[in-house]
């Protein structure tokens, strides 16, 4: 120990004391500040950067969540669109078809209808025609038969004996 | 009787060793035990190996 | 991979170098031959000693002349007066100075003022009682902290200017950058919390690279040895205490002299204690330093004087082995007692600005 205290030198605790003290100030101003700053500026330029990329992946995610969902309602729409149509359609061809048969059965009403008019004023003017016909026939069959006295006996004759019969 | 002083520097040096390596031994232990607290193990060890050292080394000059 | 093996040839060569001059170191000194062992101790004594010229090597010519390889440094000396002269008028210690009629010899590292012929006197103790006058030479360890800062200065504010660039270090920088995230994330954040931390970080990295590159300066052949010097372990000490204690909060000196939580007989005897602690502490830092150095370097140029002292290839051989393997541990105890100091001021800050806290 007194050997120590012995070779304590005063000059070089002096020097040391001094030099460190004004080592510390010195690099204190010209090293360690911008270079713990600079180093301080990186990280958190790194954790901004780590966050705004976890930011983007998550808007990135919502967004795509997004298009799925409007994809997903874009399809159903279509899907709603697509059947309402078909449906439109068929409803359109059911009713196009029973109009159309409405008609052709009116039509045929009609044309039957029409027929049987005809057939009808046919008939009767065949009618008319025939008794006519048949008038005349007989009047000039009559008027043949009766022409001579004995036909027209004979004709009383025979109806009298068909009367008879009946 | 006079005792020299080399003796109770021998002393010394065989309380600080065992002591520091006993603490050197426990560490080790623990890191083996724990190897993910290694750091903080490590210095707890350097700091109390330190603080043996530094008693052993003022015992050192006062004999 | 090439460059990873080409790099170890050249670690060995430094070692080899550094042996080399401690080996043509080991040999001079002009002492007779036969006292090798006398001489081997000398020489560890002188290399712990600081000088006042920074002398590389010294050896005796073929006419008993000894030759110093080395610069003169300047020295200062408060005496009635600013005395400034160079080293060189001391003639290594073999001739007395003389500055404007005053006369000053170097007599085992100190500067004693003396008569016209160097005369110096001595107590019962073998001690001089010759007055000194006060000493602030620019000693050989004085240069060297000088050159260590200047370095220092260099290499970080060169770093700081490569990050004006971009976001990340060029050249030495990246070398560098870890470790001040080390210091940073690792001894400062853990040990004295997120809020004040940035207040003791220029103190904190200065102190460790400072003390690594000294001590590191120390295993180079240049033979200067800076952290063995208790004047120098004592400053750095002394301003870590005073940092402590210029910044403690209230909450510290509350624990120091009315401890909470324990009874109050107990606050009483703990006090003292305590009181005792805040000097003991920094005490331990700097007798630490200084001893670990010391203590490294007397046994690393021991083992190389041994190889002196064998002058057989086995034991020679055999010392170099433990020499170089001894280099290899002074290498890493450079770093370590830096760290340790660097941690355990780091250590005392956090307790001095400690929030109040539930026991």
């Amino acid at each position: 120990m007194e050997k120590l205290i012995n070779e304590f030198s005063i000059g070089l605790f002096f020097w040391q004391l001094v030099l460190f003290v004004g080592l510390v100030l010195l690099l204190r101003k010209f090293a360690w500040k911008p270079i713990l700053d600079a180093v301080e500026k990186r990280e958190e330029g790194i954790k901004d950067a780590l966050d705004s990329a976890e930011k983007a992946k998550l808007d990135m995610e919502n967004l795509q969540a997004d298009n799925e969902k409007l994809l997903k309602e874009a399809r159903m729409e279509r899907e709603a669109m697509l059947k309402e149509a078909r449906d439109i359609k068929s409803k359109m061809i059911e009713d196009a078809k029973e109009e159309a048969q409405d008609q052709a059965n009116k039509m045929i009403q009609q044309a039957q209808a029409a027929i049987e008019g005809e057939k009808k004023s046919a008939m009767a003017e065949l009618k008319n025609h025939v008794a006519g016909l048949s008038i005349e026939i007989a009047e000039k069959v009559i008027r043949e038969e009766l022409s001579n006295k004995d036909k027209q006996v004979d004709l009383v004759e025979s109806m009298l004996a068909e009367t008879t019969l009946n | 009787m006079e005792i020299p002083s080399i003796v109770g520097a021998g002393l010394i040096v065989i309380g600080a060793g065992l002591g520091i390596g006993r603490i050197g031994g426990q560490a080790m232990e623990a890191i083996a035990r724990q190897p993910e607290a290694s750091g903080k193990i490590q210095t707890a060890m350097l700091i109390a190996a330190a603080l043996i050292e530094g008693i052993g080394f003022a015992a050192l000059f006062a004999a | 991979m090439r460059r990873k093996i080409s790099l170890k040839p050249i670690t060995l060569l430094l070692f080899l170098i550094t042996f080399a001059s401690f080996a043509k170191e080991g040999h001079s000194d002009g002492e007779p031959k036969s006292d090798i062992k006398t001489e081997i101790k000398e020489y560890i004594q002188h290399h712990l000693k600081d000088s006042y010229d920074f002398s590389l090597y010294s050896y005796t010519n073929d006419q008993g002349e000894h030759v110093y390889i080395g610069a003169p440094l300047p020295v200062i000396l408060w005496d009635n007066g600013l005395q400034v002269f160079w080293s060189s008028k001391f003639h290594h210690g073999e001739t007395v100075a003389e500055v404007d009629g005053n006369y000053y010899k170097s007599y085992h590292g100190k500067i004693y003022k003396t008569d016209a012929s160097g005369t110096i006197t001595y107590d019962d103790h073998h001690h001089p009682t010759n007055a000194k006058p006060l000493d602030l030479s620019i000693t050989k360890n004085v240069f060297t902290i000088i050159l260590v800062g200047l370095l220092m200065l260099y290499m970080f504010s060169s770093m700081a200017k490569s990050y004006r660039k971009g976001a990340l270090p060029k050249g030495m920088g990246r070398l560098l950058e870890p470790i001040v995230l080390y210091i940073r994330d690792d001894i400062a954040i853990p040990n004295i919390g997120k809020k004040h931390y940035k207040r003791y970080m220029s103190f904190l990295l200065t102190i460790f690279f400072f003390i690594w590159i000294i001590n590191l300066l120390g295993l180079t052949p240049l033979g200067v040895n800076v952290t063995n010097n208790i004047a120098v372990t004592l400053a750095l000490a002394l301003l870590t205490f005073f940092i402590t204690n210029f910044t403690a909060n209230k909450n510290y000196w509350g624990h120091i002299f009315w401890m909470p939580g324990v009874p109050w007989p107990m606050k009483i005897v703990l006090a003292p204690i305590e009181l005792l602690g805040i000097f003991i502490k920094p005490f331990s830092l700097l007798i630490r330093l200084y001893a670990n150095i010391t203590a490294g370097h007397i046994v690393l140029m021991s083992i190389i004087g041994l190889m002196f002292i064998f002058k057989n290839w086995l034991g020679s051989s055999l010392s170099f082995g433990l020499a170089f393997a001894l280099s290899l541990l002074e290498l890493l105890v450079a770093a370590l007692q830096a760290y340790i100091f660097t941690m355990l001021s780091a250590l005392y800050f956090g307790s001095a600005v400690e929030e109040h806290h539930d026991h």
